[in-house]
Formats: C-alpha cells, structure tokens, sequence
C-alpha cells in the first residue's frame, strides 16, 4: 500500500508544477460543484482562487487535503489531483498523511483551548515527538515564521484563547506549520480581521512562500492582487480565467474576469 | 508597518530621478554641443532621447501595475499621479533637448559655429538649473525649492521674448539667411519649454507635498 510520503510530496524546483489538476469534476449528491478544471499549481508561489459566492472555489481548496471526504454526499465525479506526481484520490493515500503535507487554515481563527506553546506542540506531539528540547525548538521556529514570536515569547504558557483575533489566526498558520507541510490552504483567512491584522498575514504570507506553497481563496480582490503570484477566477463551478496576477488583473483575457475585477459582474 | 511592496514606490522614484537626471542632461549637452560647435556632445544628446522615452514607459506602466495591484491611497496615489505627469513633463523636456541637438546639427554643418549666443546661454543657464533643482525639490521633498523654481520660469520667457525679437528682427543677424535665423529661435523656444517643464514638474511637487 502506498503512502504519501515527505519523499514522494517533495516538489521540483520554484516555478515548477506541484499540483496538477486535470479534467477534475466534483460534485455534492446530485449537484456538481465543480466542471473539467484542468490546472497547474506552482511549487513556492501564492496562487489566489477569486470568484463569488458559490462558484465552488472554497470547495475546490478542500479538494487538495480531501476536506470534502467528511461530507458524505461529496464525489469526484471524473479527473484527479495530482500532488508531486501521487493522485491524492487513490484508494491507497493515507489521508491523514496527505493532511500533514498539506496544512489548512480556515476563515475564522480556531486554537485550541490550550496554552500557546500546547497549540503549536500539538501536532508534533501526536507525531511521536515527546523530547522537551525539540518541541521548544518547533515552537519557537514555527512562531518566528508565524512573525508571532516577539509578541508571546514571554507568555507562552497563556491561553491562545486571550490572543487578539489577528494574533490568534497567525497562531493557527504557526500551528499548520508545525508538521512541516509542504502546502499551505487559506481559506479567507483575514475575513474576519481588521486592516493592520490583514497587513500582518498579509506579510507573513509573502514571507512564507519563500518555503511553502501557498493557495488562498479570497472574496478581496485587492488582496488577491497583493498577495498573489497567480490567480484563477471562478463562476459557477468552472474556472473561467488563471494566470500571472499582473495579467489577470491589468489585463483580463475573458470579459467575465473583466467584470468581476471591475465590480460589474451580474 | 512597511509593507512587502513598499520597494516598488521606492523603485518608482529611483526611475523618476532617472529620467529627470537624463532629460537634464540630454539639455545641457544638447546646448553645450551647440555653443561649443562640439558635435561630438550634439550627437550625445541625440542619442539620449531613446532612453529617456524607454524610461517613460516603464514609469508609466509601474504606476498603473502599483494602482492595480497595490490599491495606494493617500500620499501614496498623490505621488503616483506626480510620477505619470512628472515623467511625461521630463520626457517632453528630452524631446525638446533632441530637438535643440538636431537644428544645432544642422546650423553647425551649414554655418559651422552658432552666433550670437549670449541670450542662449543664460536662457539654458537658468533653465537647467531650473530643471536641476525641480528635480531635487522632488528628491528632497522640498517645498521651498520647488517655489522657487516656479518663480524663476518668468525670466526665461522674458529672455526668449528678447532673443525672438532680436532675430525675428534681423538686427543681430546680418548675412544670416532666414533658415538659420528660423531654427535659433526654434532653439530659443524649446529652451523657453524646458523651463515650462521644470515649471510644471515643480507644482507637482507643490502637489504632492501640500
């Protein structure tokens, strides 16, 4: 039975494909979701996924850590996922390993009820790791990247729970870090934040693609466009338009990715 | 906070000095070469114009991919804007100094050193400064200095005034035929413009610093 392995999931070099999508039809009971998307998705980039209310790019990013495996009425109707060459839907992946290479962060911030240091411990504490100096070293590499530590380094042993919201969703990207993926899903995540705590993940993001593989869904264009290396827009389950950010944005192929950016659509 | 894109704004100015040190340059050569009969600095100033225009457009297309994709507000649009209108003035500025290198071209070959010359030189002495210290009011984002150039646009038009009367009038060009005569006061005119865009390059900077 074959695994995904951290050998297996390890991508090619920056620029280079490492997720392949291709003729990939999704679909929830009777309704589908998603139509033939056929995509690349480079390693060590931020990809944005734009498109309203709907258009099935939310339920595209959970494809990628098969998220939709928890809803009983969610198939893969036709295609496949390719991640570093391993199709993430074949019967013999283990999920749980695929979830460890593929992090997620959601819209709202969720820490557990547990001390800052325990949240971000969490993970490589179920993977075995049980040696107080390797967990204060995960904690601390995984807060530094989270641009966290300066901030809670004196307190580690709070409640996450007392953190501010922007401090609490950087918590959450610290923790998704903590097991070492190799992709990191976003899923809204600054919605619910205010400007300076959207700057922040907004920063850290940047800083984060240096090493990670970063694919964000984002009802704010101007983030998209700010944070993004490539952008594919969405409507009604089938993507309408991907490519550089700069193109997409400053030069829109398909009039309705012209009118979305522009606030025309409907 | 800095923001990861601050760089692009910063990169945006570097441009604009650029072509303002260019543009400056290109006039200054352009009028030497012609005061000096040195072909040699003619040609220079000719040669400049192409990379003046590249530089445009790359300012050009800079701000509209940092309004497109940054979303700048406040001071930040405000100098966007001042850097579109500043590099269309200075890119104006380096067609004019062309123009100035390509009529002393042609009096240089035909005459073989320029003539009457003194109203030129302080019209070019007072119009590169001008452009000299609009570029730096924009560096140093300095107000003051930015007035003062404004100021000074006065005098220039009054020189080209007087140098255009003197040669419409032929007094001061006897055995010049109407050609040569022509292509001065063109030369005039287009030193009279620099300073008009050294001019409008400093209340942009009265713009963005207001």
């Amino acid at each position: 039975m074959s695994t995904l392995t951290p050998s297996k999931i390890a991508g090619a070099g920056t620029g280079t494909p490492i997720i392949k999508i291709r003729n990939f039809d999704f679909a929830y009971g009777d309704a589908q979701a998603l139509f033939n998307i056929n995509m690349d998705i480079n390693e060590k980039e931020v990809t944005a996924f734009i498109g309203p209310s709907g258009c099935g790019k939310s339920t595209f990013l959970r494809c990628f850590n098969r998220m939709n495996d928890l809803i009983e009425i969610a198939r893969i109707k036709a295609g496949e996922i390719k991640i570093s060459d391993v199709n993430i839907y074949n019967k013999d992946v283990d999920v749980i390993e695929l979830r460890k290479h593929v992090g997620m962060v959601f819209q709202k911030s969720n820490p557990f009820p547990k001390s800052i240091y325990d949240n971000i411990a969490y993970g490589p504490r179920i993977q075995g790791v049980k040696k107080k100096s390797a967990l204060d070293e995960v904690v601390e590499r995984c807060l530094r990247s989270a641009a966290l530590w300066d901030e809670v380094k004196d307190r580690l042993s709070e409640s996450a729970l007392g953190m501010s919201g922007g401090q609490q969703q950087r918590l959450c990207i610290a923790r998704a870090l903590a097991v070492r993926p190799k992709i990191l899903l976003m899923d809204e995540p600054c919605s619910a934040l205010d400007p300076i705590a959207t700057a922040k993940v907004e920063e850290l993001i940047h800083e984060l693609k240096k090493d990670y593989t970063i694919i964000i869904v984002t009802h704010s264009m101007q983030q998209a466009a700010r944070v993004s290396d490539r952008t594919a827009f969405f409507y009604l389950g089938k993507l309408i338009e991907y490519g550089q950010t700069d193109q997409i944005f400053m030069n829109p192929r398909d009039p309705q990715t012209e009118a979305y950016i522009s606030g025309r659509f409907g | 906070m800095k923001r990861f894109y601050q760089h692009e704004l910063e990169d945006l100015r570097t441009k604009l000095i650029l072509i303002g040190e260019k543009a400056n340059e290109a006039a200054r050569i352009a009028i030497d070469g012609y005061l000096e009969g040195d072909m040699v600095k003619v040609e220079q100033a000719i040669a400049l114009d192409d990379a003046i225009d590249q530089l445009e457009v790359e300012i050009d297309q800079a701000s509209v991919r940092y309004i497109t994709l940054r979303s700048p507000v406040s001071s930040d649009v405000r100098f966007i804007l001042v850097a579109i209108k500043a590099s269309h003035d200075l890119e104006r500025a380096g067609d004019e100094a062309h123009n100035i290198a390509l009529r002393a071209k042609g009096i240089l070959n035909r005459d073989g050193c320029a003539s009457n010359t003194v109203t030129i030189e302080q019209m070019s002495t007072l119009a590169c400064s001008m452009m000299k210290d609009a570029i730096t009011a924009l560096v140093e984002e300095n107000l003051e200095l930015a007035q003062a150039v404004i100021a000074r646009d006065i005098e220039v038009n009054q020189l080209h005034q007087e140098n255009y009367k003197m040669l419409i009038s032929g007094s001061a060009e006897i055995g010049t035929d109407s050609s040569t005569c022509f292509q001065k006061i063109l030369i005039s005119k287009s030193i009279e413009r620099i300073a008009d865009h050294a001019k409008n390059l400093a209340e942009e900077v009265i713009y963005l610093l207001t």
